[in-house]
């Protein structure tokens, strides 16, 4: 029996980040506490030589390797680029909370990187096997991420829901992808998608497949129904993990979609199409009300990933490739905000002190307009309102809905986001017309000055040239398909 | 262009550059450089935007000034510009307005004032914008974007209960737009890929389609107009924001919804807006009627002149739907007029709280005894808001009425109760502030207008009267646009 040795190159940077993180696990033990800036440095290091890596080996055409189970295409090579800039951020954002608190450890580093590798994976993967592997290397880091904080109740008992119910997702969508195997006799995205162009006999066992396959997706997107891990674990998990939940990840999730759904079970679309309408309304509707309520700043920001998961989500029902760019174009101004936001609110806790109530924000104006004005810059983008890139998006999608018949969706979805202009609104309005609490100076590195003011700005000037951001989704998906 | 300059960006872009360089001036500490930067700034807007008026071609109906480049060409959008006889009196009056609004917080603003100032330059650039906009997006981003300003002003400067008003505001004119930018992307499918208005005034739409799209305009128009039931939100804006922001919103937002509805719902919907032109007749009359008769029972001096404000342009969209010339043309002078006469009522009542700290009629008598330059001030922009003849209120609805009678006596007749209303508000508040015994020692302690109120006043004095006598100016520029306007709604497009 021969053995081939596999194609490696399609998967360099996957396979460098692996050696990084064996790398960093082992520097750290010799560094110790006092040179642990060894190891952030050796971190950023792994991220930049990924980048480099992709951007290097960067190709149109997909090629596949390992059995046709790893893919590595344009769609890939764009979405890892953007994982690792934002993981990067990340890492920037969260150095000095996370070592006021005590939690800058090794560990810290080892699991942010084996995430990365799993959302990698993620994005790579064309067998419903890889898929789930990088899944659940995804999810598991983030599990033990969340729960670093050892001592904090509240971080425990996040991570405990976080991990059960992921857990229960995870099994959601085995049970599904094991169903698309019995009707479809194989596990490949692409074998899977021939099988069903052909015609299958058994359409019913395929379609409770799918249906499993869907609850899984929307676990993981944090789409209502099935969205309620979200604001426990947002607000559970320190500020920091937040971040990082909070955004690479909703990248992986979406090249996960797209080669679950679109690649692999794009024939079905009549089927699917109806149930991410009803998990589209029903996340806006729920991510938008429940917001109002809300009085802690990260409980409010998981309800408003809620509704904004229910505008991707929107962009996937017209299935074609306008509505999908626009679903990417959505989600990567979503990190970008994201990024910036929970960045920001990580600038306004100070050692000890944990900004977490809305109420934090008051008077911000008048303590630093700077920091006042780009939160604000991020709130009217969240809410959607022009010159800011989240109108871009959120036109995007909608301009996709409409084209695609769904007019009163659109309607709907509109209604919702004025609702949700609200809590964003509130923001500006305790940062601006309220009278601050305390006037404790806002002391922050001048690398993470410098990345939150090219964060902040980004978000406006990507608004009033939205043409490169747009361009680069349609690019992705188009080569891609 | 002029000397290869795009007119139209530098009329828009100046001022925002100015809004920049005046955040830029920082802390209140500097705030006198804030001032004067942004009071030349606006001169500046104003100069800049003369040569629209000197170089306009009133003969014919097309775009003029016209620019256009590819802006993401995604969605094929474009930055496109251009000013026709409707747009171009609007970008005049907001410009013209701009350095009175600088002027009235020169010594009331103390606090943030280089924000103040910044704002009230970007607001100017951003509604510049939404007039000469010829691109769907371009347009909706401007319009979006002028909330942002006002907000705050309202929101950072405004009286006790400004919170409440400026939430109100914002909710309430981002709920009319969305629905505007849901009919947008559908006009945008049903003419294949276009978000030029010019080719959606030529889009065949069946009429359930036409009436629906009617619709979506209507809440995003009518709200900012406003129109009655939707206007709840102008009376509580006004009360609380600043001098300067009561006259911005009268003089110039009010104009954005007007200007809408020649812009989008007559053209691009002909067939929608003469199946439900007496819908809208019928809700003009009740702003006209009803508002006036609530302007009557006000206590407070701001939101009388808000209703005032209400009714006057439920003559500018009474006027939209007669369809006729003497209708739209009158409804476009009144909206010039009005921007001069609220701005100046709003000033003038900006003078009295600036010294009393109340806008309460009852706190206020003999006010003539103190201050009888600013009295006189005051009776001019009174009569005129009453619709003197000789004053440019009278021009406006004497020409909407004249259109009216051609449709209806009843209409008319209805229309012109307003010249006995509004005489009736305006010069009973008037009676009760100026007029009578001296009301209490702060009255007493009064002091006349200084020079700077006199020159904002008395330019606007000037206006209104110039506008009152000899309209001609205005209502030739706008001749040709809205014969061709007319012309183009008698058309069938279904």
């Amino acid at each position: 029996m021969n053995f081939l040795s596999p194609d490696f190159s399609p998967a360099y940077s996957e396979i460098f980040i692996l050696l990084m993180v064996c790398l960093v696990m082992l520097v750290d033990l010799a560094a110790g506490e006092k040179r642990r800036y060894i190891t952030y440095g050796l971190t950023q290091a792994a991220l930049i030589g990924c980048a480099l890596l992709t951007f290097v080996t960067f190709s149109e055409e997909a090629t596949l390797t390992f059995s046709g189970m790893f893919v590595d295409d344009a769609m890939a090579d764009i979405l890892k680029l953007m994982v690792f800039a934002t993981v990067a951020a990340v890492l920037i954002y969260s150095h000095t909370y996370v070592r006021d608190r005590g939690i800058l450890t090794g560990e810290f580093f080892c699991l942010v990187l084996f995430a990365t590798l799993g959302m990698m994976v993620m994005i790579s993967a064309s067998h419903f096997l890889t898929l789930y592997i990088g899944l659940e290397l995804l999810s598991l880091s983030l599990y033990a991420l969340v729960a670093l904080r050892r001592d904090s109740l509240m971080a425990t008992e996040a991570a405990m829901k976080f991990f059960v119910l992921g857990a229960l997702a995870s099994g959601f969508l085995l049970y599904g992808m094991s169903m698309v195997y019995g009707a479809t006799g194989s596990l490949h995205v692409h074998k899977v998608a021939e099988v069903i162009t052909g015609g299958v006999s058994n359409h019913e066992v395929l379609v409770v497949g799918l249906v499993f396959i869907v609850a899984g997706i929307a676990f993981k997107l944090s789409a209502a129904p099935f969205h309620m891990w979200a604001p426990d674990v947002y607000q559970g998990a320190p500020t920091a993990i937040t971040l990082f939940i909070g955004s690479a990840p909703k990248l992986a999730a979406f090249a996960f979609v797209m080669r679950l759904l679109i690649d692999g079970l794009g024939d079905l679309v009549a089927d699917w199409q109806g149930m991410l309408v009803i998990l589209a309304v029903l996340s806006l509707t729920v991510g938008n009300i429940a917001a109002i309520a809300q009085t802690n700043i990260k409980r409010m920001l998981a309800y408003s990933t809620i509704s904004h998961m229910g505008f991707v989500i929107l962009g996937f029902i017209s299935a074609d490739w306008n509505g999908y760019s626009s679903a990417l174009f959505y989600v990567i101004t979503y990190v970008l905000m994201t990024l910036g936001i929970f960045a920001l609110i990580m600038i306004l806790c100070r050692n000890g002190f944990e900004a977490e109530e809305i109420s934090d924000f008051k008077g911000l104006s008048k303590r630093n307009a700077w920091y006042a004005f780009l939160t604000m810059i991020l709130m009217f983008s969240l809410a959607g309102i022009p010159p800011m890139v989240g109108f871009y998006a959120k036109l995007a999608v909608l301009q996709a809905v409409v084209n695609a018949g769904f007019v009163w969706i659109a309607v709907a979805a509109v209604i919702f986001s004025l609702i949700g202009a609200f809590y964003y609104l509130r923001i500006v309005k305790l940062m601006y017309f309220d009278a601050p609490e305390t006037d404790e100076p806002i002391t922050v590195r001048s690398d993470v000055k410098l990345l939150i003011s090219v964060n902040g700005l980004a978000v406006l000037l990507l608004g009033i040239f939205p043409q490169s951001l747009m361009g680069l989704s349609l690019y992705a998906i188009q080569n891609s398909m | 262009m002029l000397f290869g300059i795009p007119l139209l960006s530098l009329i828009i872009w100046l001022p925002i550059v100015f809004g920049i360089v005046v955040f830029a001036t920082g802390g209140d500490r500097n705030a006198q450089l804030a001032r004067w930067v942004a009071l030349a700034g606006s001169i500046l807007g104003f100069l800049v935007a003369i040569p629209l008026y000197t170089g306009f071609d009133p003969s014919t109906s097309a775009m003029q000034f016209v620019e256009e480049h590819a802006w993401f060409e995604r969605f094929n959008v474009n930055y496109h510009l251009g000013v026709d006889g409707i747009s171009m009196p609007l970008i005049l009056l907001n410009c013209f307005i701009t350095p009175f609004v600088v002027v009235a917080g020169w010594q009331v603003i103390q606090e943030r004032v280089s924000q103040y100032m910044g704002a009230f330059m970007m607001m100017s650039g951003i509604v510049n914008g939404v007039f000469a906009a010829l691109d769907a997006v371009l347009f909706y981003v401007f319009w979006e974007a002028s909330l942002i300003p006002m907000f705050l002003i309202i929101g950072i400067w405004g009286g006790p209960n400004r919170v409440y008003a400026a939430i109100k505001f914002f909710l309430y004119t981002l709920m009319g737009s969305l629905l505007m930018l849901i009919a947008f992307i559908y006009l945008y499918q049903s003419s294949g890929g276009s978000f030029s208005i010019a080719d959606y005034h030529q889009l065949p739409i069946p009429l359930d389609v036409q009436i629906l799209i009617f619709i979506a305009f209507l809440l995003a128009f009518a709200v900012k107009v406003p129109m009655w039931p939707v206007h709840t939100w102008l009376p509580d804006a006004h009360v609380e924001a600043p001098t300067g922001g009561s006259v911005v919103l009268a003089a110039i937002m009010l104009k954005l919804g007007g200007y809408g509805f020649l812009r989008f719902s007559l053209p691009i919907t002909p067939d929608a807006s003469h199946y439900l032109a007496e819908m809208m007749i019928v809700l003009s009359l009740i702003a006209v009627v009803y508002i006036g008769l609530i302007a009557l029972m006000q206590a407070d001096m701001k939101k009388l002149i808000a209703y005032s404000s209400i009714a006057h342009m439920g003559f500018v969209t009474l006027g939209f739907f007669l369809f006729n010339a003497y209708g739209i043309e009158g409804a476009m002078v009144q909206m010039i007029s009005h921007g001069f006469i609220s701005g100046a009522m709003f000033l003038c009542v900006g003078v009295l709280y600036d010294r009393l700290h109340s806008r309460q009629i009852a706190d206020y008598g003999g006010v003539v005894n103190k201050m009888p330059v600013f009295a006189a001030f005051f009776m001019l922009f009174a009569m005129a808001n009453a619709g003197l003849p000789g004053t440019s209120g009278f021009v406006g609805e004497f020409m909407v009425i004249m259109g009216a009678v051609k449709i209806n006596f009843w209409y008319a007749f209805l229309a012109a109760t307003t010249l006995i209303f509004g005489a009736a508000y305006t010069l009973w508040m008037y009676k009760r502030v100026i007029f009578g015994a001296i009301a209490s020692p702060a009255v007493e302690e009064l002091q006349d207008i200084s020079k700077r109120e006199f020159m904002i006043l008395a330019i606007l004095a000037l206006a209104v009267l110039w506008l009152g006598v000899y309209p001609f100016p205005l209502t030739e520029v706008m001749h040709a646009t809205v014969d061709n306007l007319l012309e183009h709604v008698a058309n069938s497009k279904l």
